[in-house]
Formats: structure tokens, sequence, C-alpha cells
């Protein structure tokens, strides 16, 4: 079984973000970390290559440090990477699932390739889709429940007010993961020293033929949203607090 | 001089029979455009007939609904095969009736199958797709959204002869704007691929709102202390027409399940009311609720991270103060 996991390097979530410029943001200092979601992609692709033999590839679209987001993951347990590299802070999902799409055929198609289910830092929802769409295979996103049985693939994926669909699909195809597949695993010291021998190829974007200029949509600015600064602390007995909230709630705010 | 209307199409969710209140905002995000109201997988009769399980006895039919929002055209979209049954399905039908009507817009909510269908049908299309929008300019192609869990408002613009685009729940209030209505049918020219198909749908145990659609969200954190103490907040999310969520520290202690989560890793809300009940405030929850309009924060803890990251703050035991809200509405 040969998989690809989609891995993107993003900021920490924890950290705040300085707008530099009209549409970027400082990146030099920041502290990068796997996207969350794909970190239960790496942990089911790795599972089954345990299970079933075969090979994980990571791949990766981002600037040239995403090498130490890539190291750590391959500490999880993959066995290569390859990193099509880019100056952009913000490229576009069409033109990543391009880039996506060309690395991993220059590299041999696989039976899976795993995403998380979103990134959390421009939450676009879609670069998996594409990557799908363009592959010719089938996707099923937001999958905490994952079955295979030989060539056949049951996910099982919530749909909104605790509404689950299992949706019964075949080899190959795309599986974004969301927290509930599986619990990942903490990778120890012998598998982080084993991860910086491994391989990570680098292609530059350019090289891989994609017309940068052609984008569907353009970031024109980044605004930093001000923080709230403290709650009003409500006083009282329980009974003089909670007639002050719902005056509040109904008289200032107008939200019930 | 009359500004020219740009052919816009939204994509109806209906629950129990009747219209969301999030498609209506969604239209409303579209008032002044010429507006075409999508719904997949219904015939025409369901959609003229009154909404049968609606909680009103006199509701009004769907198409009624939809035209007393701004929909000029309703549009019944139906295919040969079951669209529900085929995750695929949906979207190539709505990229059929993309081509027969020619729009220039393609609006749907930010819901879990809003977000599924958008991103499959952008990537049938190759066409601009931004999600979770909270401002859209229609004539523009200019959205806004957030970037970043909340620390960033980014200004989009869209290429290209279509542009699609998802708006975020309770982001934008819904207006009626009455028009006459015509209701179409159409049957979209699509075949599954075969390749994935829905074999089982696991309805919820319980009648809850859905989380991320909710226009108001009570959530229980670690000081809930065991799972059937949730019962406290449904009975007062039930009297406020909330939904009930938990935090991380709630859902790893067993006390919820997983898809209650709110935050990094669970859902990312953004009501107009979020009250979070004993819950400390980690930077992971914070990112999965900033976005809401009011913050209400109970908890024991006179400092807890929580009451530096909400609006209104009250000092005190879950237990005592929660039944007393309750009561007070």
């Amino acid at each position: 079984m040969k998989i690809f996991v989609c891995l993107k390097h993003v900021p920490d979530t924890a950290i705040n973000i300085k707008v530099v410029g009209i549409n970027g943001y400082e990146d030099s200092e920041l502290k990068f970390i796997p996207n969350p979601y794909d970190e239960y992609a790496i942990e089911e692709a790795v599972s089954i290559v345990e299970k079933q033999g075969g090979e994980v590839v990571l791949v990766t679209v981002g600037k040239e440090a995403a090498q130490a987001t890539i190291r750590g993951a391959m500490a999880m347990g993959a066995d290569r990477a390859i990193l099509v590299k880019t100056d952009s802070q913000f490229l576009d999902s069409s033109l990543t699932a391009k880039a996506l799409k060309a690395a991993i055929e220059s590299d041999g198609l696989p039976d899976m390739i795993f995403t998380g289910k979103g990134s959390v830092d421009t939450e676009g929802f879609q670069t998996q889709y594409r990557l799908a769409h363009a592959l010719g295979m089938p996707i099923v996103n937001e999958v905490s429940v994952l079955t295979l049985e030989g060539e056949k693939i049951l996910a099982q994926r919530e749909t909104g007010s605790g509404e689950k669909q299992v949706i019964e699909t075949q080899l190959p195809c795309m599986i974004g993961a969301t927290k509930g597949l599986n619990e990942p695993r903490y990778p120890k010291f012998p598998a982080i020293m084993k991860a910086k021998k491994k391989q990570i190829k680098e292609i530059d974007l350019s090289e891989l033929g994609i017309d940068t200029s052609k984008g569907q949509v353009a970031i024109e600015k980044l605004e930093a949203v001000p923080e709230r600064s403290g709650a009003k602390m409500l006083e009282g007995s329980v009974d003089e607090q909670m007639t002050e909230l719902v005056r509040i709630l109904k008289e200032d705010e107008k939200v019930l | 001089m009359d500004q020219i209307k740009i052919k816009t199409g939204v994509l109806i969710e209906i629950e129990n029979g009747a219209v969301k209140e999030t498609s209506l905002g969604v239209m409303t995000a579209a008032a002044g455009q010429d507006i075409y109201a999508l719904i997949l997988g219904r015939d025409a009769s369901a959609v003229n007939a009154p909404s049968v399980n609606a909680p009103s006895v006199n509701a009004p039919s769907v198409k009624d609904k939809l035209a007393e929002y701004g929909a000029g055209t309703i549009v019944s979209i139906s295919g040969a095969e079951d669209l529900s049954a085929y995750p695929d399905l949906q979207a190539l039908a709505l990229a059929s009736a993309v081509k027969e009507y020619n729009f220039e817009t393609l609006l749907g909510t930010a819901s879990a199958t809003g977000r599924d269908i958008f991103a499959r049908l952008a990537a049938i299309l190759d066409a601009p797709l931004v999600s979770d929008c909270v401002e859209i300019n229609i004539e523009e192609k200019i959205v806004k959204k957030s970037h970043f869990s909340g620390k960033t408002m980014a200004t989009l613009k869209a290429n290209g002869s279509i542009f699609l685009c998802t708006i975020r729940p309770n982001s934008i209030e819904p207006v009626a704007a009455a028009t006459a209505g015509q209701l179409v049918e159409f049957t979209a020219d699509t075949q599954s691929t075969g390749l994935i198909k829905i074999v089982e749908t696991k309805k919820a145990t319980k009648g809850l709102l859905d989380l991320t659609e909710a226009p108001i969200v009570i959530t229980g954190g670690r000081a809930i202390k065991a799972a059937e103490n949730y019962g406290m907040l449904e009975t007062c999310a039930q009297k406020l027409g909330a939904a009930v969520g938990a935090s991380r520290a709630a859902v790893d202690a067993g006390f919820a399940p997983h898809s209650m989560q709110v935050g990094q890793t669970g859902k990312t809300v953004s009501p107009k009311l979020y009250i979070a009940c004993g819950v400390s405030g980690a930077v992971q929850h914070y990112a999965g609720m900033k976005t809401s309009k009011v913050i209400v924060a109970i908890n024991e803890d006179k400092d807890a991270p929580i009451f530096s990251k909400c609006d209104y703050g009250i000092v005190g035991d879950i237990f005592d103060v929660v039944p007393v809200l309750t009561e007070k509405l």
C-alpha cells in the first residue's frame, strides 16, 4: 500500500499573528506546527502501513521553513517526503491542488491519499476536493471512523446535528481526517533521530509548470481583529446577576 | 439608472420540511440581485405544499417562504437517480443547474453539508470558492472571512466567470424582501460515478440543534463533572433555542461526545450569543468561538483565563448559576 499524506505547515494557533504590509504576516520569528488535523491523517496512514506494509510519503507545499514541520511529522513514522517550495504565504487553493497533483504524479500514483479535514490557517476547506477531482479519485472528508476491507472502504462522517453518514468507496481514494479517527502518537526519541536521516525531496513550484499568475482568489487585505479587552463582571447575588444578565442580553445586546 | 442585477443561485437547506434560518440569511446576503433559490432532490409538489413537519400548523410552504425572502425564481432540482444517495451527485446536479441558468454567483451555507457540496462543485467547475464568508459584495466579487481562527480578517477577491461562496451561519441576519416567486422544475443531467455512495445514515439520538448553525450556544466545560449534568444545560438550551457544546477537557474526560466539542480539533461556532459554563478558556477553545457576537462566561475561579476573553463574566458555581438563568429566561 502506497499512501500519500498532504501536510500543511501552519502558524501555531496559540500565538499572535502580526500583520505586515497590506496582505502579509510576519513569519520569520513565528512558531509553526503541522496542521492539527493532518496529524490524524499521518497517524491513520502510518498505522495502515504498519499492518499491511508499504510506505507513507508526505507531501507539502510551502516555504523552505516547512522542512522543520516535515521532520517532526516524519518522526510519527512517515518514510519520506516531498516539499514543493513556494515563497507565497497564501497560495491559492486551485494552484496548491495543481502542485500537489504534479508532485504526486511524478512520484507515482498511490492507493490512498490522506489529508486533514481542513487547515487552521486559511480555513479554505477545498484543496483536498480539488486534488481528488484532478486525480479522478473519490473523496470523503471529515472522517472520524474508517474501515478497510480489501479494496472496499467504509468511512463515517458527521453531517451536523449529530447525524452521521457511512459512505462506501473503494481504492484508490482520498480521505480527509478529523478528530476521533485515532489518537496521534507522540514520537519517541529513537523515532525522532531516525526521522533526521529520512529523505525530503525538494522541488520548486516553478519547476512543475504551474502558472502561479492564474490564481482564482487573491488576498487583497489582511487586518488584525482587535481582541476583547476584559469582561464586564456582574455583581450582586446570583438572582440579581441573572436578572441583570437577561436584561443586558435582551435590551443592550439584543441577542435574546 | 438601475444597476444590473446579477444572476445569483442560492442553495437552500431544508430541515424537517422547512427552510433553515441560515439559508434565509444567505438569501439576504444576495439581496438586490436576481435570486434563484435552488432546492435539491425535492419535487415541486413538496416545495409547494405547506411544511407539514414545521413547528407551526400554518407554516408557509417552502416556496412561499423563499419568495418572502427575495427568491424571484425557485428551482426544484431533481435527477434521474436519488440525489441524496450519492455524495457527488448533489454537486453534479448543481453543476448542471449552473450550466442551464448561467449563474454568475452561487451561494450556500457554511454548514457540514454546504461545505462538502460547494468544495465538490468548485472542483467540478474549476471555479473560485471562498468558504465561511461573513461579508460579500457580489458585484465586485469581494468577500471577507476570518483567517487564523479569528485572529485576522481577510479581504479576498475572486476572478473568473462564476464565483462560489459559502456564508458563515448567523453572520447575516435574514431580512424579508417579498417577491412573486415563480416555481420551476429542473431535471439535472447527471450520472453518479458510482465510486462513492451513502450506505447508512445514523440519526442523532436526540433532536439537537446543529452547533455550527445555532444562533445561541451554551457550552459545558470540565466543571460539569459528569455526563448526566449536561441535562441542566439542555434545559436552559431549550428555553434559549440554543445548541449544547462541550470543551475539549469535558470531551476528553468522557462527559460528552466529540461531536459536541467546540474549539480547535472540534467545531468552530459563531453564534449571536455564546455562554461558557465552567470552561477555563484555553486558547484552543477560544479559537473555536471567538467570532461569537456576545460571549458570557460563568466560572467559579475568578482568575480563569476565560474572563479575559469574554464580554460578560459571572463568578460562581455553574450548578448555582445556570438553574437561576434558566428560570429568568
